[in-house]
C-alpha cells in the first residue's frame, strides 16, 4: 500500500481504534478490579445472622443459650418529618433522647450518607410490638431482630466469657468479620469462637446509585442461607460450678475440680467473678467491672500466680524418692522447725519427732521437707547446687508447673519455677546454696502456680503419676477435640513412689486428730478422701489458704484444689470449700453432720 | 448512451454507509432504552421516555435524510455555504447571550419544548464553507492569505463555541487539521501539535527536566537527520535546519513554561480537575473522578461477552451519570461486553474508512474535502467520547455520533452524512 496522505490518515484511524480496543480489552478482560467494584457498587448484602452455638454442660444442661432481642435502626436520609413524641412513647424513651439523636444525625449527615445506624439496642418486646404497629408513621426507622446470649444458670461467668460487637481494630486484624458482627472475647466464647460463630448467610439485592434497593439479584440464586453455629458441650458440671460459686461467695480465690481419669474440668470458679446477667449486656457494666479493685474480670484460675505452699511438699518428696536421696523410711527430726545456720530456723508446728515421710506428709512437717530438699540440691550426682536445681526444675515442670499446661482455655498463664540462672543473677554465680533457696522446700519463695496447676497436681496424685491436660470442651456431634487431650502426660517420677505420697495424703485426712493429720475435717465417711493442706505465706497480708484433695482413694472420680486468698490456715477455709465440692459431686448432697461446714462457708464473707 | 447519465439509486447511493448509519441508530436506540430501563420497564415506545423521544428524533431524521437525498440539489450546498456559515456563526454568538446556564455552558436555544444546539450545526456549515473555499481552483494552502482564510473559517466558530463553554465541541474542530493535512498542509504541523500535547502532559506529570530533555532529544534528532541527508555544499539547507531546530527548541521550552500558566490560569476549575484526574495527579472518586470511575466500572464489569441486554447492574440502576447521552458507550460495554465494544468500534471505523475512500476517489474537490471534514468530525467524536468513558481522555462532554440520545446531535450527523451521500451519489450519476 502506497504511503500517501490518505493511507496515512487511514492508518492513524486504525491505530486509534486499536488503542481504544486495547484499553477496553484491559479493563474488560484482563483486570478484575472493575468486576469487583461493580458488585460492591450495585449489590446490597442483607446479612442473616446465624444463631450462635449453644453451650451445654457435661450433663446436657444449657449453660449458654440464645434469646431474641429487638433493636431499632434508623437511616437518617430516609427519615421524613415525624411525631417525635409518638415515637418516643412507642419506644419507651424520652422525647429528648430522640431529638438529641436526630440533631446528631443532622450535624454529621454528610459523613453518615445513606448508612443505617442503630438508634436503640435491646428494647423490650412490648415496645417492639408497639413500634411495629405504628412504624408506618416513622419512615426511615425500622426494627431489627437479633439474638443475644441467655444464661439459665448463674454459673461460670468468667469461664463462659462474653461476646461483644467487633470494633474497627478487631476488623482490621480479622478481615472475615464485618461491622455489626459479634465475637467471643473471653472464656469459652473466645476459645470456641470458630465453632460457635456459625456462618453468616446473605440475601443479595440490587440497588441503584442512591442506595435504594431494587430487586433480588438473580432471583435469589446466589443467596446463601445462614449456617447455625455448632453447639459446644463443655466438661463443666453446671450444678457443681454453681455450688462452687456459692461456697466462694464473698471470698477471693479459686476452686478447680478435675476428673482425673480424663482431665475434664468439672468446675472452675474464680471469685469474685462476673454474674451471667452482666455477661449478656457487658457493655453497660464494663466500666463498673473494670473499676472494681477485686478485678472480677481477672480469671484467677488460669491467670493468678500463687505460691502453692505445703501442697508442694508432695512434689519435693516424690522427687527425692525418684532421685534416690530419700527413702520412705528415712526419719528426720523436727523440733519446731529446721535450723539453717546463724541461728535461723524455718519454723514448724508441734508434732511427733522424729518422723518418716508418710507422717511428714500427713502432718505437713516443714522440717522434714527441708531435709528432703537439702538432699535433692546437695546430691553428689551433680556438679553443684545450680545443676541440681535445674534437674529439680525439670522434675517440677513434668508436674505441669512453671509452664502453660496447654489447656483449651484462653489466656492461660504458666506461673513460675525459678531456674539456677535466676538465682545466679540475684546472688551471683555460685554464690547461693541450699540455705539460700530453702523456702522452695515448702512451696514458698520464688514459686508461682495457677490454681489450675494446683488442681492438676491433685489429679496427678489421684492418677499416681500422670495427668491429662485439663480441658473444658468435650467431644460432641459437631466437635472433636484435639487428640492431645486424650494422651497421658507422665511425670518424671515412677508410679511406685506415688503410693507412699498418696498414703500420706490419706493419713492426713483419715489418720485421726491424734496422728496429727492436718486435714481430718475433710474426712467423709465412705469416700476415702485423700488430701493435703497448705498455708502459703502471703507478702500482702494474711496467709493464703490452700487445699488439694481427691476421692475415692482407689479409682478416683474427682480431684479438687481450692485456694482462698488472705484467709489463714488451709484447713480453715480452703479445705471446707474443696471437701464440700467433692462431697456434693460424689454424693449429690451434704451429709447432715457436715452441714455446719456448708453453712459456715455460705455465710462467711470476707468482703 | 442511455442510462449512463442517470444511473439508478441502487448503483449511486453508497448503501454501505446507509447500512452503517441505520445499524448505529438501532444500536443507539436499544442502548438508550437499556440505559433508562429500570426494574419496572416501560415500553421502548413510551413517548415520554427517552427511548420514545429518540424514536421520534430518528423518524424526523429519516425525513431529513430523504429530503437531502431526493429533493435538495447537491450543488446547492456549495452555493449556500457562505450564507449558512454566517447565519450559524451569528447563532453561535447569540446563544451565549440569550441561553440559560446549563451546567456552566451557554449553548442551547430553547423555543418552547424544542431545544437545539447551534454548535452541532456549525460543524456542517464549517465543513461546507471549508470545502467550498478550498476547492476553488486558485486555492493554495501554501499561500499565506489563503491559509489565514482557512484558519479563520475553522477558528471563528471554535472560539465562539469555547465562549459557550462547550470545550468538547470546540475540541472537535482540531480534527480539521487532518483535512488540511490531506490537502497539502505540511506534516510538520501534525508533528508539532503532537509534540505540544506530549510536552503539556509531560510537564504536568513528570519533573521539569523530563519534557525539556525530550524536547532536546527530538530537536537534536531532527538536526542530525538533516546533517546526514545533506551534502556539505548545501550550506543554506543546513543553516535553515539549525535555525529551525533552535526556534523549535525555544518554542518547546515556551510550551513547557506556558503549560503551568495555561493549566492554572486559563483553564477553568472543572477542566483542570478533569485533567488532573485523568493523569492520575489527584484522586477524586466522589467528585470529578466519579463519572469516569463509574463508567469504567460499568464497562469493565461487562467482561468478554457482557451481562446481556437489559441485565447490566450498573446501567440499570443509574450509577453512571449522563448514561443515555455522553456515556451511552457504558451501556454497550456493560451489557454487550468486549464483543459489543469491538463491533461498535469496527462499525465506526468501517464507516469512516468508507467515507475517506469515497471522498478520495471523488473527482470533485468539494466532495472530497467535505468528505474528509465529515470523517474528521466523526473520528474526533469517536475518539474523545469513547476515550473519555474508558479513562483515556479527560471528561469532555460530547456525544457519540448516532448512538447518544439527543435530537440536535442526531439531526446534525444525519444531515452531515446524507449531504455527503448525496454529493457522492451526484458524482456516481455522471461518472
Amino acid at each position: 500500500m502506497e504511503m500517501n496522505r490518505k493511507n496515512r490518515l487511514l492508518f492513524g484511524l486504525v491505530a486509534v481504534a486499536a488503542l481504544l480496543l486495547v484499553k477496553l480489552f484491559y479493563i474488560q478482560i484482563i483486570n478484575d478490579k472493575y468486576k469487583r467494584d461493580a458488585s460492591n457498587n450495585s449489590m446490597v448484602y442483607n446479612y442473616i445472622y446465624p444463631p450462635r452455638g449453644v453451650i451445654y454442660d457435661r450433663n446436657g444442661e444449657i449453660l449458654v443459650g440464645n434469646e431474641v432481642c429487638y433493636d431499632i435502626a434508623v437511616t437518617p436520609r430516609d427519615v421524613a418529618p415525624f411525631d417525635t413524641l409518638a415515637l418516643a412513647e412507642a419506644l419507651g424513651v424520652e422525647a429528648d433522647f430522640i431529638r438529641e439523636r436526630m440533631a446528631y444525625y443532622r450535624k454529621y449527615r454528610t459523613r453518615i450518607g445513606w448508612q443505617t445506624l442503630t438508634l436503640l439496642k435491646h428494647i423490650p418486646q412490648e415496645n417492639y410490638i408497639r413500634f411495629i404497629e405504628e412504624s408506618y408513621r416513622f419512615p426511615g426507622f425500622k426494627a431489627e431482630v437479633r439474638s443475644v446470649r441467655q444464661y439459665p444458670f448463674n454459673a461460670g461467668g468468667n469461664l463462659l466469657g462474653y461476646i461483644s460487637e467487633v470494633d474497627a481494630d478487631f476488623i482490621k486484624n480479622h478481615p472475615d468479620y464485618r461491622s455489626g458482627d459479634y465475637v467471643g472475647k473471653t472464656g469459652l466464647e473466645a476459645a470456641r469462637e470458630a465453632d460457635l460463630r456459625g456462618v453468616k448467610g446473605y440475601h443479595i439485592y440490587l440497588r441503584d446509585s442512591r442506595n435504594r434497593v431494587q430487586s433480588p439479584y438473580k432471583d435469589g440464586e446466589e443467596d446463601k442461607e445462614a449456617e447455625p453455629g455448632k453447639d459446644v458441650v463443655s466438661t463443666i458440671d453446671a450444678h457443681l460450678q454453681q455450688y462452687g460459686q456459692q461456697l466462694m461467695a464473698g471470698k477471693v480465690g479459686s476452686v478447680v475440680a478435675i476428673e482425673p481419669s480424663t482431665g475434664e474440668i468439672l468446675a472452675m470458679v474464680s471469685s469474685p467473678g462476673i454474674d451471667v446477667d452482666v455477661l449478656s449486656d457487658i457493655g453497660k457494666h464494663y466500666g463498673e467491672i473494670s473499676r472494681d479493685p477485686r478485678k472480677p474480670m481477672f480469671n484467677r484460675t488460669v491467670m493468678a500466680s500463687y505460691p502453692p505452699g505445703s501442697v508442694f511438699k508432695l512434689i519435693n518428696g516424690l522427687i527425692g524418692l525418684q532421685e534416690g536421696v530419700l527413702q520412705p523410711s528415712n526419719m528426720y527430726p523436727c523440733n519446731y522447725g529446721f535450723p539453717y545456720g546463724n541461728n535461723r530456723r524455718l519454723g514448724c508446728h508441734g508434732h511427733a519427732s522424729p518422723l518418716n515421710l508418710l507422717s511428714a506428709i500427713a502432718t505437713s512437717c516443714n522440717g522434714y521437707f527441708c531435709y528432703v530438699f537439702r538432699n535433692i540440691l546437695d546430691n553428689k550426682k551433680y556438679k553443684n547446687t545450680a545443676e541440681a536445681l535445674d534437674v529439680w526444675r525439670e522434675y517440677v515442670q513434668s508436674f505441669g508447673f512453671g509452664r502453660k499446661l496447654g489447656s483449651d482455655f484462653p489466656s492461660e498463664l504458666g506461673g513460675n519455677i525459678p531456674t539456677s540462672a535466676f538465682y545466679d543473677k540475684i546472688y551471683g554465680k555460685g554464690a547461693w546454696r541450699f540455705q539460700t533457696v530453702i523456702s522452695l522446700s515448702i512451696g514458698q519463695g520464688e514459686i508461682g502456680a495457677t490454681p489450675l496447676q494446683i488442681a492438676n497436681l491433685a489429679a496427678i496424685m489421684a492418677n499416681r503419676g500422670y495427668y491429662y491436660i485439663p480441658h473444658i470442651v468435650k467431644d460432641s456431634d459437631g466437635i472433636e477435640i484435639d487428640p492431645k487431650y486424650k494422651e497421658r502426660q507422665y511425670t518424671m517420677v515412677d508410679t511406685t513412689h506415688f503410693h507412699t505420697a498418696v498414703e500420706g495424703m490419706y493419713m492426713a485426712v483419715n489418720g485421726g486428730g491424734s496422728a496429727g493429720g492436718t486435714a481430718f475435717s475433710a474426712r467423709i465417711p465412705g469416700l476415702d478422701v485423700c488430701g493435703k493442706t497448705g498455708t502459703a505465706q502471703n507478702p500482702h497480708g494474711k496467709d493464703n489458704s490452700v487445699f488439694i484433695c481427691f476421692a475415692p482413694k482407689d479409682n478416683p472420680k474427682i480431684a479438687v484444689a481450692a485456694y482462698v486468698e488472705n484467709a489463714g490456715f488451709g484447713a480453715t477455709w480452703a479445705l471446707p470449700v474443696a471437701s464440700l465440692m467433692l462431697e456434693k459431686y460424689l454424693n449429690g448432697e451434704i451429709s447432715p453432720e457436715r452441714q455446719y461446714m456448708e453453712d459456715r462457708m455460705m455465710t462467711t464473707r470476707f468482703f | 448512451m442511455p442510462g449512463s447519465f442517470d444511473r439508478g439509486l441502487g448503483k449511486t447511493v453508497d448503501w454501505w454507509l446507509v447500512g452503517c448509519y441505520l445499524l448505529l441508530l438501532l444500536i443507539g436506540w436499544l442502548n438508550i432504552y437499556a440505559s433508562i430501563h429500570s426494574t419496572e420497564p416501560a415500553s421502548i415506545f413510551d413517548w415520554s421516555a427517552r427511548s420514545g423521544k429518540q424514536a421520534i428524533w430518528m423518524l424526523t431524521a429519516f425525513a431529513l435524510d430523504l429530503l437531502i437525498l431526493f429533493v435538495i440539489h447537491p450543488r446547492l450546498w456549495e452555493v449556500l455555504s457562505p450564507y449558512a456559515y454566517i447565519g450559524v456563526f451569528f447563532l453561535l454568538v447569540l446563544v451565549i447571550f440569550v441561553s440559560r446556564d446549563v451546567k456552566g455552558s451557554h449553548s442551547w436555544f430553547e423555543l418552547g419544548p424544542v431545544k437545539f444546539q447551534p454548535a452541532e450545526i456549525s460543524k456542517i456549515t464549517t465543513s461546507l464553507l471549508l470545502a467550498a473555499v478550498m476547492s476553488k481552483p486558485a486555492f493554495r494552502l501554501t499561500n499565506r492569505r489563503h491559509f489565514l482564510w482557512v484558519a479563520a473559517i475553522i477558528g471563528l466558530p471554535m472560539l465562539a463555541i469555547l465562549g459557550e463553554s462547550e470545550t468538547g465541541s470546540a475540541l472537535v474542530y482540531v480534527g480539521f487539521i487532518f483535512v488540511l493535512y490531506r490537502e497539502g498542509l505540511s506534516g510538520w504541523w501534525l508533528f508539532l501539535m503532537g509534540m505540544a500535547i506530549l510536552l503539556f502532559i509531560l510537564t504536568l506529570i513528570a519533573p521539569g527536566w523530563v519534557p525539556v530533555a525530550v524536547l532536546l532529544a527530538v530537536c537534536l534528532g531532527y538536526f542530525l537527520q538533516v546533517l546526514r541527508n545533506s551534502r556539505r555544499e548545501e550550506r543554506v539547507r543546513r543553516r535553515t535546519a539549525l535555525t529551525r531546530t533552535v526556534l523549535a527548541f525555544l518554542a518547546g521550552v515556551m510550551v513547557v513554561f506556558a503549560t503551568d500558566f495555561v493549566f492554572n490560569n486559563v483553564l477553568q476549575d472543572h477542566q483542570r480537575k478533569r485533567i488532573e484526574v485523568l493523569l492520575g495527579l489527584k484522586e477524586d472518586p466522589a467528585g470529578v473522578g466519579y463519572n469516569v470511575r463509574q463508567s469504567m466500572i460499568a464497562i469493565g464489569s461487562g467482561g468478554f461477552s457482557g451481562k446481556g441486554y437489559l441485565q447490566g447492574t450498573q446501567t440499570t440502576y443509574g450509577f453512571v451519570p449522563e448514561q443515555s447521552t455522553d456515556f451511552i458507550f457504558c451501556t454497550v460495554g456493560e451489557e454487550w461486553g468486549f464483543l459489543g465494544c469491538l463491533a461498535v468500534i469496527l462499525l465506526y471505523v468501517f464507516m469512516i474508512w468508507r467515507i475517506i475512500t469515497d471522498a478520495d476517489k471523488s473527482r470533485e474537490s468539494f466532495t472530497r474535502i467535505y468528505g474528509y471534514c465529515l470523517a474528521a468530525c466523526l473520528f474526533m467524536h469517536l475518539f474523545i467520547n469513547i476515550g473519555m468513558t474508558i479513562g483515556l481522555m479527560p471528561v469532555i462532554g460530547i456525544p457519540l455520533p448516532l448512538l447518544s440520545y439527543g435530537g440536535s446531535s442526531l439531526w446534525a450527523f444525519s444531515v452531515m452524512l446524507f449531504i455527503f451521500i448525496s454529493l457522492d451519489r451526484q458524482e456516481k450519476k455522471y461518472f
